[in-house]
């Protein structure tokens, strides 16, 4: 396979688990605006991960289209970041998730909306309008939570703690991505971690939340080693597909 | 939680239209909710959002005193006017 479709790839997996994620949510938030909103934001990034597997499916020599990629793939096929495969756990969990993820598409988008590659540069303007909003509430939210209630602060901190190691996978670097970002496609991992961690220990330092300092760092996803959630949440998602292949709405 | 009361203005030249109520705790989220449940199908180009315990309303005891006088008063309307085709919105 091309770097070009592993890198799509990646960006692919993380939006499309990232939203089948959030859209389990889906009749269940803490009250019914929420849960719209919340559900809102599901939409929008499934949306944006199906722009991006129709392009690596363009990408990939073979005639798999991009829900073949999306329902017919094993978990070792997948190339998310593990971060997103994590279990929603509660709102706080869910929401500082999202944030984590709200500020690297931001950046992430919008250096691509540069990107030498037309297609690329295209679905990374469009999403660009729907990630700033997305990060104008999930910011809100943390900052909500943080100065709220002793509940909502002790909430919040055990989500950062669980959290905060799955971020560095996010701004990895390899070969294969150098070339890429050499060549003018690619958004480089270093000045996206730069600006990604300029940002969240921004709001982080403003609150009395503290960032965990035990330096382990999750890895493996973008190579296809997940975590135990990523199989069971693909047999939900992918269970129609796999059970009556190639039936359609 | 409290109530807020939506109004969005479908286009520029238009007053902004009550469209219903979202809950918030705060401003910010009230204009957030209202925004994701009134304006995904292109309904508005601008929202407004009102605390609504700020609205001050008419109390229906009042009715007789307050509208029925008009009712016999038709020269109050302007219906005897025919309106040119391009004049629109009133």
């Amino acid at each position: 396979m091309s770097a070009e479709y592993n890198y799509v790839l990646n960006l692919a997996d993380n939006t499309l688990i990232l939203g089948q994620r959030l859209s389990e949510w889906c009749g269940v938030g803490p009250f019914l605006e929420e849960d719209l909103a919340l559900t809102n934001t599901a939409l929008d990034i499934i949306g944006q991960a199906k722009m991006l597997l129709e392009f690596a499916a363009e990408l990939k020599d073979s005639d798999d289209s991009a829900d073949d990629l999306a329902f017919m793939r094993d978990q070792h096929e997948f190339k998310n970041v593990i971060l997103v495969e994590q279990p929603n756990g509660d709102y706080s969990q869910t929401l500082l998730r999202q944030y984590f993820m709200d500020v690297y598409h931001l950046h992430l988008y919008t250096a691509l909306s540069n990107s030498k590659n037309e297609q690329l540069a295209g679905i990374a303007a469009k999403s660009l309008k729907e990630v700033n909003y997305h990060l104008e509430r999930s910011d809100l939210w943390i900052k909500r939570m943080a100065h709220g209630t002793e509940e909502s602060f002790n909430r919040l901190q055990a989500s950062l703690d669980k959290l905060w190691h799955y971020h560095h996978e996010l701004f990895e670097e390899s070969d294969e991505l150098t070339e890429l970002v050499e060549q003018g496609i690619a958004a480089d991992p270093k000045q996206l971690k730069e600006l990604w961690e300029s940002e969240v220990n921004g709001l982080l330092s403003s609150t009395p939340l503290k960032i965990p300092q035990t330096g382990w760092k999750a890895t493996g996803g973008r190579v296809g080693n997940h975590s135990e959630y990523l199989g069971l949440m693909l047999c939900e998602m992918q269970f129609l597909q796999r059970a009556y292949p190639n039936c359609e709405w | 939680m409290k109530l807020y009361e939506v109004f969005l203005r479908a286009k520029s030249g238009l007053s902004h239209k009550h469209v219903g109520s979202v809950h918030a705790t705060d401003a910010q989220m009230a204009m957030q909710n209202a925004r994701d449940l009134y304006t995904r199908r292109e309904e508005g180009e601008s929202i407004w959002v009102v605390d609504s315990t700020q609205i001050i309303s008419s109390n229906p005891n009042d009715k007789a005193a307050y509208f029925e006088p008009a009712v016999d008063k038709i020269y109050r309307h302007p219906s005897f006017y025919p309106f040119d085709k391009e004049v629109k919105n009133i």
